[in-house]
């Protein structure tokens, strides 16, 4: 019993770690006033990038940190769509979702002999006590997936810059009312390209937990909706830190119940078990949600003296 | 200096700008990658048109995606984000294979049938999303990802039931042949069909080498009619009303959260037709277990946009995507380049589709430095 | 002039465009240490474009700024604070769910070396200057739950939080009642005294002459004289601005309403926030009745009009047109017993920008024959209606049909509602803030629109902030004050004073008709 309860809570924490991240980059995103659709590209080529290091490094860490450089390269594409060139910022995130894996695949020929996956890494992320010599499975199970604690860290650290220092004040400015942020001279461009470029670092540090962690390759499948719960967990938990990262860890333990529940003793089918975080999810949106508020001018080019 | 500037406002200037910075940045992708990017190139446009049959497969292949194209510009136009488009492809496709697979029904009576059923379920898998949105204000952003998801493994649950799975493969038993829409699928085997088919030789080709079916045209027809509806009916002008100004038509009268439900229920159809023509129209006829979402309606998002929301327009755009994903494969084979080149192609005409504003505000500044001069 | 330090700030030779509309033609400024100088101008003259340089949201094209006369570069906000120059917005910028502290401290927060907002401090910075100045401000409310006038008092709070010698003022008192003016011009005379320059931007004669001590006056983006306001009088301020002579009394001929075919009684509605914003109101317009309700802006108006045309819902009470109630029902419903309403933002609620002219005449209509014959738009009879209202409206350009009605200037589109609305041949014309944002020549014209439909024998109810409009259109005229109807007044019994003092909620009067 322990042993599956710990089991369901080692997993859920795994699985929830991409997600967190690919959230934590959506909520910086918008709260500046920007939608981020992209978030699903990013984690892509985030993902690939992070193994490809690793594999040629051998360093898991390396690979981390050049995930979130290409999350971030990629994500220079849409803040200058959105914030110099004011352009729609829906089908700007929708290209990127075509660039990032694009780019992602393309490269992933390159590097690893015309194949779509890449070769498996031999250094993966850590777990928090190390390499536990230990034949106690609850001992085992507890030993969680590093990214676990960098998510939670992230996830404090954001709340925190977010509500409690001068930037998150001027950040939430921004996206709340641009027009009173810029006539007293905050620089609307410069706060919104940094929260994009800073939502696409965190995409790809949400991508790479996925093939330097969980599935240690990269494939075509490794980052297969991730980034559209990720942006359905910003929404449900309405905007903020805290909210999102509970919205992915609800998401992250269903994923994990159908792991520990699947062929099991319960005749639910492993589909249907997949399907209830989304049933639930929706349930949950009409029982308590309701109308979610976003900020004020997400999603609104700012043009200066604009009537 | 005025004509360039009502040249470049025109939509379909912002398109032809896009597909060109496309080719450019693929050029130079390629280019960086060392591949020849007129190889390439030549490689996809033979692998598009070199031969009657391919011709015909980009037809198939556009069919499904112009219809959800239609589908997101449809909502697109009445300020709904239909992400969900996904979701109701499958579950028509669903509806299509268990009704296609179980119901012994002449074609006649089977073809509009199903493709009835199947325009029901994205309608309702659509308007779910409406109703949640008109009722408690719930985000369709939100509902569509979850309706997407709940979709996908529906689809999984149905394929592994003993009823329907097909043993020793990963789908479903083929809809019956009464439910297809293929074209005169038992004239081009008789004796005098194939006698016919001899003398002409790349209508042999597209005939018996393809799956040439009415996709095409229930597509071609429906952007049409998706056209007249928008711009020529009175719904069409309250639908388009709520999308541009929803304050301002509530106070004229119009019930906004109806129109915004309607609206989602028609968008919805317009993808079940796309998974209705997919199953119908196209070998093997059946659904299989997914690994991961087809993409046909998360593409409609981009031939949406790249027609910029016009529905003829996603006849064309449709065909250019239909076209360069299966094209694409020839880039890989004769060049030896990724494939993903054509997604990193496709993705930047998007892209820069999302700057066409750009471009008419250029066209406007154009405008007035032409007066400014000539006073 | 010469450029000395016995000025605040001087302006030589400003020059704006955007695009190819020259905003501001080679204007110039000279605004004198402590003094309460006005800028007079109407809509769009190009009053607050020059102020909107001087404080470095926009860029000069040409031209020079002098402060305490050294030349200086302004570039952004920044620049102007550091200059101790500050600005108070007409649309306030205020974030709507920080609260007033927050929106206080922002771009100038108080932190400890890493960041960290320190707001227990920052709190205690913002209340000296509160009791200093004498304000009566809630620190610690969002500003989405304060009213209007205190929003604007945290606006200048602002400016006085981050040490402003020059204050702009761009049209304060918009929404405050003529108390709460008095209040504000000697909150300015106040700070004049103690040395600050104020500059304010306004369009109403009245008040330049109670408080500046120098005008200058602005018309189509050039200077055209600066005038001590105290020795001109209003009309001849009024006929600066415009170019011509002005009336500034509606002309009407006496009232004869005759029965009443619009009644309110005992009306209550909530605010979206589920407070009680109209308390058992009651009223009734008879045919022929221009009726007018005054009140100071967040007193139940926009409630009131949200419930008449069912986009609110009524708690109790009912509203009665012709003898029906209508209450409760929808804005088709409404629109169908004859209530037509010009709404208080046009571009929000009143026309479909993105839509051409033609389709916004019809956008009540569309669904109807002769628009549309089974589903099917009759573009032709289109056509022929939208043409017949621009040409009987005079919306211009006359050749706006298929342009979209964002390309018309505000009194246009303005017009273009009034025709859609008016050619519904209503019983009931309701206008909500008509002549917001519009010129003198507009203003006449909606006025002399309104007068017309009460001589038709309509009914007219006009519900706006403006109470000189009220005063001078309006037949009868109600105030409105937290929800309820203070006092009914005839035309000729109204006096501003006492009406000022209803919509500050001072004693009911029993004075009736």
């Amino acid at each position: 019993m322990l042993n599956n309860l710990t089991l369901l809570i080692s997993i859920t924490f795994m699985y929830s770690a991409p997600l967190i991240f690919g959230a934590l980059g959506g909520v910086t995103s918008e709260r500046a006033g920007v939608v981020n659709i992209g978030i699903e590209g990013m984690m892509n080529i985030g993902a690939f990038a992070g193994t490809a290091v690793c594999y040629f490094t051998g360093n898991p860490w390396l690979g981390f940190l050049a995930a979130g450089l290409a999350g971030g390269l990629l994500a220079l594409l849409h803040a200058v769509a959105a914030v110099t060139c004011r352009a729609d910022q829906t089908i700007s995130g929708i290209a990127l979702n075509l660039i990032g894996p694009g780019f992602a695949l393309f490269f992933c020929r390159m590097f690893f002999e015309g194949a779509t996956m890449s070769k498996p890494i031999a250094n993966k992320l850590p777990k928090i006590f190390g390499n536990l010599a230990t034949q106690n499975a609850v001992a085992k199970n507890l030993n969680l997936d590093i990214t676990a604690v960098l998510a939670v860290a992230l996830t404090v650290l954001l709340w925190f810059v977010l509500y409690k220092t001068k930037w998150g004040l001027r950040i939430r400015s921004v996206g709340e009312h641009p027009a009173a942020a810029d006539s007293l001279g905050i620089s609307v461009t410069r706060v919104r390209y940094l929260c994009v470029l800073l939502s696409g670092v965190f995409a790809g540090f949400g991508g790479s937990c996925m093939t330097l962690d969980i599935i240690t390759q990269y494939t075509p499948t490794a980052i297969s909706g991730q980034g559209f719960i990720a942006l359905a967990a910003v929404i449900f938990g309405k905007w903020t830190p805290q909210g999102a990262y509970g919205a992915c860890l609800l998401f992250g333990f269903a994923q994990a119940l159908t792991v520990v529940l699947g062929g099991g003793k319960f005749a639910v089918p492993s589909e249907i078990l997949a399907m209830l975080p989304y049933v639930l999810t929706i349930l949950v949106l009409i029982l308590f949600v309701g109308r979610a508020v976003a900020p004020k001018e997400d999603g609104i080019p700012y043009e200066k003296g604009a009537r | 200096m005025r004509l360039t500037a009502k040249i470049l406002k025109k939509p379909i200037t912002s398109a032809l700008i896009a597909i060109v910075c496309g080719f450019l940045v693929a050029a130079v992708v390629l280019a960086a990658a060392g591949y020849n990017p007129w190889q390439a190139f030549g490689a996809l446009f033979s692998g598009m048109f070199a031969r009657p049959k391919y011709i015909s497969n980009v037809l198939i292949k556009a069919a499904p995606i112009i219809l959800t194209g239609l589908s997101v510009a449809f909502a697109y136009k009445t300020s709904l984000f239909n992400i969900g488009a996904e979701g109701q492809y499958i579950v028509s496709a669903i509806v299509v294979t268990l009704l296609g697979v179980r119901l012994n029904l002449p074609a006649p009576l089977l073809i509009p049938v199903l493709l009835a059923a199947g325009m029901l379920a994205g309608g309702i898998w659509g308007g779910l999303v409406g109703l949640l949105k008109a009722k408690y204000g719930i985000h369709e952003v939100i509902t569509s990802i979850m309706l997407n998801w709940i979709a996908f493994y529906l689809s999984n649950y149905i394929v592994n039931l003993p009823a329907f799975h097909q043993p020793d493969s990963t789908g479903t038993y083929p809809i019956r042949e009464s439910g297809y829409i293929m074209l005169l699928p038992n004239w081009k085997r008789s004796p005098q069909g194939m006698a016919a088919l001899s003398r002409i030789p790349w209508l042999r080709e597209v005939m018996m080498r393809t799956d040439v079916n009415f996709g095409i045209l229930i597509a071609v027809y429906m952007a049409v009619l998706v056209g007249f509806v928008l711009y020529r009916t009175a719904k069409g002008f309250e639908l388009r009303a709520v999308g541009f100004n929803r304050d301002a038509a509530q106070f004229a009268g119009i019930d906004v959260g109806r129109s915004l439900l309607e609206s989602m229920l028609i968008s919805g159809a317009l993808s079940g037709l796309a998974g209705c023509v997919a199953i119908m129209g196209a070998a093997p006829h059946n659904i299989s277990t997914l690994a991961a979402f087809e993409n046909n309606g998360f593409n409609g998002l981009s031939v949406a946009f790249i027609a910029g929301g016009s529905p003829v327009g996603c006849i064309f755009a449709g065909l250019l995507f239909g076209g360069f994903l299966y094209g694409g494969q020839t880039v890989q084979a004769d060049v030896g380049a990724p494939s993903e080149i054509i997604n990193i192609m496709m993705g930047t005409i998007v892209f820069f589709m999302a700057l066409s504003k750009l471009i008419s505000t250029l066209a406007d500044r154009l405008a007035k430095g032409s007066a400014l001069h000539a006073e | 002039m010469q450029i000395s330090d016995k000025y605040a700030v001087q302006m030589r030779g400003i020059v704006k465009t955007f695009g190819s509309l020259r905003a501001l033609d080679h204007v110039d400024l000279d605004v004198r240490k402590g003094t309460i100088h006005a800028l007079l101008g109407e809509n769009g003259a190009g009053k607050s474009t020059l102020m909107n340089i001087l404080y470095g949201l926009y860029q000069a094209d040409g031209g020079e700024i002098y402060r305490n006369g050294k030349r200086v570069r302004i570039k952004g906000p920044n620049d102007a604070i550091r200059l101790g120059i500050g600005m108070v917005h007409q649309h306030f910028m205020l974030v709507e769910n920080f609260t007033v502290t927050e929106n206080v401290i922002l771009g100038r927060e108080v932190t400890n070396s890493l960041g960290v907002l320190d707001m227990k401090r920052a709190r205690e910075d913002v209340r000296r200057i509160v009791e200093k100045y004498g304000f009566q401000v809630d620190l610690d409310a969002k500003i989405e739950d304060i009213s209007v006038g205190m929003q604007q008092r945290v606006e200048i709070l602002k400016a006085l939080y981050r040490g402003v010698d020059v204050l702009i003022l761009d049209e304060p008192t918009a929404v405050l009642t003529p108390q709460e003016t008095n209040d504000l011009i000697g909150i300015m005379r106040n700070l004049a005294a103690g040395g600050k320059t104020i500059i304010l931007i306004t369009h109403k004669l009245k008040e330049i002459k109670q408080s500046s001590d120098a005008c200058t006056i602005i018309r189509r983006g050039k200077l055209i004289d600066t005038v001590n306001p105290q020795t001109v009088d209003e009309e001849t301020l009024a006929a600066k601005m415009v170019g011509h002579p002005v009336r500034l009394v509606v002309e009407k001929t006496p009232a004869q309403p005759k029965d009443a075919v619009f009644e309110i009684d005992r009306l209550s509605v909530r605010d979206k926030r589920g407070l009680p914003a109209v308390k058992d109101l009651s009223l009734k317009i008879h045919r022929g009745e221009i009726f007018g309700i005054a009140g100071v802006d967040g007193n139940g108006q926009n409630e009131l009009v949200e419930a008449i045309t069912c986009l609110a819902r009524a708690e109790s009470g009912t509203i009665k047109i012709n003898g029906e109630e209508i209450q409760n029902t929808t804005p088709q419903n409404v629109i169908r017993h004859k209530i037509s309403t010009i709404p208080s933002d046009r571009q929000r609620h009143g026309l479909v920008l993105d839509f051409s002219c033609e389709q916004n005449t019809i956008l009540e209509k569309y669904r109807s024959g002769p628009f549309s014959r089974r589903g099917v738009l009759q573009n032709g009879k289109i056509a022929a209606y939208a043409e017949k209202l621009i040409r009987e409206y005079d919306v211009r350009p006359s050749t706006c049909a298929l342009q979209p009605a964002r390309s018309l200037s505000g009194g246009n589109q303005q017009k273009l509602i009034i025709a859609r609305e008016i050619s519904n041949e209503p019983d009931l014309l309701i206008a909500v803030q008509p002549t917001r944002g519009l010129d003198v020549g507009a203003i006449e014209y909606v006025h002399k629109m309104l007068v017309h439909e009460r001589d038709a024998g309509k009914a007219v109810l006009l519900i706006s902030l403006e109470l000189d409009e009220v005063l001078s259109v309006s037949d009868t005229i109600a105030v409105l004050y937290g929800g309820s109807i203070l006092g009914t007044f005839r035309q000729d019994q109204a006096d501003e004073k006492t009406i000022g003092l209803l919509m500050a909620g001072g004693k009911r009067h029993a004075v009736n008709s």
